[in-house]
């Protein structure tokens, strides 16, 4: 009688475990009906990583590392930064973690391409409309809140192990920023100007691309930073499903306490962040600073 | 009214209210429910009420208020950045509530452009490119845009300074840019709004004589908000005076200023200048035949007719005018009485105002 009262009312075990198991069961007939399809639906993305990733284990070192400090420079315009960049990856180079490093470096990119080709659209959207703002807030929060592990779960259960599951992982966490921050930067463009752009007869599409866009870059380019950054913490552990690159000797040496191995590995990560985070930064900064004095 | 064929702005019964249903509560408006109580009670913000506006082709209307009064808002509406709750706008007869978004967007590429207060230059686009923002959505050519651009940047002063950034340039500067991409599109409509309001008072009189300059050569019909009478009268043909969303008065500068239809306009007018302001045609009183010299034009200033009066023996003065025939005369008295700040005409003109407002 004054059960409730005492104990928290919990559905008894019998009933929870047979929630679970319809959710489970309800996922389990999905993936096997639609996991294939779904699966081919992801083939040119596959085909994408795999060619970017070829190219970087194939290519001879030297161009790779020229490649990139070159990237480097275009964007930063600053000689010290490329220089280090240089210097970051001939030690990475040095301490054989070359490979894993350019396995990494594939998913990174192709992952941050896909982050930006679903988030700045999105992003679009959610600024145009309040209500588009106020459905799709709560479901960033969740995507950023929840943790990271869960995941891997659902993406194994359609996918299995391998590539393509850990793709979706690393984009589905890293998403958010850049829909965020595009949503942010659109809505902070002075709104005098956009009257300016109506009052002389630009149609949506040219308030969009001609003034909105690039106005809201520097914002853009801060979220494609964060993007990139969360993409990196998580293919250490997307290694968990099978992610080659970086994460696995990390994964390797938590599991059997090798505290050189992880720590080298752990570092080229960061060395990898250091890199990004440098470049994209100093190039929304570039852009900002032409604008002002 | 023959407004379908006429040329110029007309604005008629204008209304705007906002706030989530507007519609819902424009029976109240139309019984004259106060501004107050249609926010307290019923949620709405009353805007615009039944304004009427003509501006004539080629000429100056100065739409002057305090802030709040609604002048940016009427200003909008002529282009239609903002919609109307109710009433009519066309421009050279064309009805502007009539047109389909991409008529509009043709409306305001090639026949209306705009001044903004706070410049509202595009900040990642150099001067050139600002400029020749107006003729690249009218689909002219880089190298044919680039011409034009260039011809209204030494238009305006600014050659030098054709590849910097907004940012790089004074306030002065940055408004110059504003206005000649606002000409560049040849639009025949020049919406200003508070266009000088930002700028320091001298770089705003050297604005405003160079809008004159352009005007003299260009011919535009200008709409020109701005919340400083001195600017109404030095660059309005005509003045229109908006309060609480209501125009409470619309006249040419001496109407404004010798009899203002209400006690807010003559606190207004206090502080004017009156010897630079009042033309002596404004004030004359009849001829008298025996009069013969000497003369003075009538659209001279108080100022400029006090010394003419002076060197006359008989301290009078004979007024002509525009085709030189004598009209009136202004005698010392006349010209120093209407310098003075007269409280018995003001309180007389500002009781018949606020008997008006009661029997309105």
């Amino acid at each position: 009688m004054t059960d409730w009262v005492l104990n928290f009312p919990t559905l008894d075990i019998a009933t929870l475990r047979a929630v679970h198991k319809s959710i489970d069961a309800a996922y389990k007939t999905f993936s096997r009906n639609y996991g294939d399809a779904i699966e081919s639906a992801f083939d040119p993305l596959l085909w994408l990583l795999i060619k970017f990733e070829w190219i970087l284990l194939n290519a001879p070192w030297w161009v790779i590392v020229l490649a990139i400090a070159g990237i480097c420079y275009s964007a930063s315009r600053r000689v010290r930064l490329s220089l280090g960049v240089i210097v970051a990856f001939l030690i990475i180079g040095v301490l054989g973690m070359w490979e894993d490093t350019m396995r990494t470096l594939a998913i990174i990119f192709v992952a941050t391409l896909i982050a930006i080709a679903i988030g700045i659209p999105l992003g679009i959207a959610m600024s145009r409309s309040d209500r588009m703002q106020s459905f799709m807030t709560p479901i960033l929060d969740v995507m950023q809140t929840m943790p990271i592990f869960v995941y891997l779960i659902p993406v194994v259960m359609l996918f299995g192990l391998g590539k393509i599951p850990g793709l979706i992982a690393v984009v589905i966490y890293a998403v958010p920023p850049v829909i965020r921050l595009t949503n942010l930067g659109i809505r902070l463009v002075d709104q005098e100007v956009l009257e300016a752009a109506d009052a002389f007869g630009a149609g949506t599409w040219r308030r969009l691309f001609g003034v909105q866009l690039p106005l809201a870059l520097p914002n853009i380019m801060a979220g494609v930073n964060q993007t990139i950054m969360m993409a990196l913490s998580m293919v250490v552990i997307a290694s968990m499903i099978g992610v080659k690159g970086l994460g696995m000797p990390v994964l390797q040496a938590v599991t059997n306490q090798y505290f050189a191995l992880g720590l080298f590995n752990g570092a080229a990560v960061v060395g990898l962040a250091i890199v990004f985070d440098r470049v994209t930064q100093s190039y929304g900064r570039r852009i900002q600073a032409q604008r002002q004095s | 009214m023959t407004a379908q064929t006429q040329e110029g702005i007309h604005v008629g019964h204008l209304y705007k209210v906002f706030g989530a249903d507007p519609a819902s509560v424009m029976p109240l408006v139309h019984e004259g429910i106060g501004k107050q109580e249609l926010l307290e009670d019923h949620g709405h913000v009353l805007g615009l009420r039944d304004i009427n506006l003509d501006v004539s082709p080629r000429s100056i209307q100065v739409v002057m208020g305090l802030s709040g009064s609604g002048k940016s808002t009427l200003v909008r509406h002529i282009n239609r950045l903002i919609d109307p709750t109710e009433g009519e706008i066309r421009v050279d007869g064309e009805d502007m509530l009539a047109l389909d978004a991409a008529a509009l967007k043709q409306l305001r590429r090639y026949k209306i452009s705009m001044v903004f207060q706070r410049f509202a230059l595009f900040p990642h686009r150099t001067v050139m490119d600002n400029i020749g923002y107006g003729l690249a959505l009218q689909g002219l050519a880089k190298r044919d845009r680039g011409e034009r651009a260039a011809r209204w940047i030494e238009r305006v002063g600014l050659q030098g300074y054709e590849n910097s950034y907004p940012h790089h340039l004074s306030g002065g500067m940055q408004q110059r840019v504003g206005l000649a991409r606002a000409l560049a599109t040849d639009a025949d409509i020049l919406l200003m709004d508070e266009a000088f309001s930002a700028l320091d008072p001298l770089i705003r009189s050297d604005m405003r004589v160079l809008l004159l300059d352009l005007q003299h050569e260009l011919h535009k019909t200008i709409v020109f908000v701005t919340h400083d009478l001195e600017e109404a009268i030095e660059i309005g043909d005509r003045i229109a005076i908006l309060r609480d969303g209501e125009v409470v008065q619309n006249g040419d500068s001496q109407d404004i200023v010798l009899r203002p239809a209400a006690s807010y306009i003559a606190d207004f007018t206090k502080s004017i200048n009156r010897g630079r302001v009042i033309r002596v045609g404004s004030i004359m009183e009849p001829l008298r035949p025996d009069l013969l010299g000497p003369d003075c034009p009538h659209d001279i200033s108080i100022e400029e007719a006090l010394p003419i009066a002076v060197a006359s023996p008989g301290g009078e003065a004979r007024v002509l005018n525009g085709e030189g025939e004598p009209v009136g005369a202004v005698s010392l008295g006349t010209l120093v009485r209407a310098l003075g700040n007269d409280r018995e005409r003001d309180r007389a003109a500002a009781g018949n105002a606020g008997q008006a407002a009661e029997a309105g």
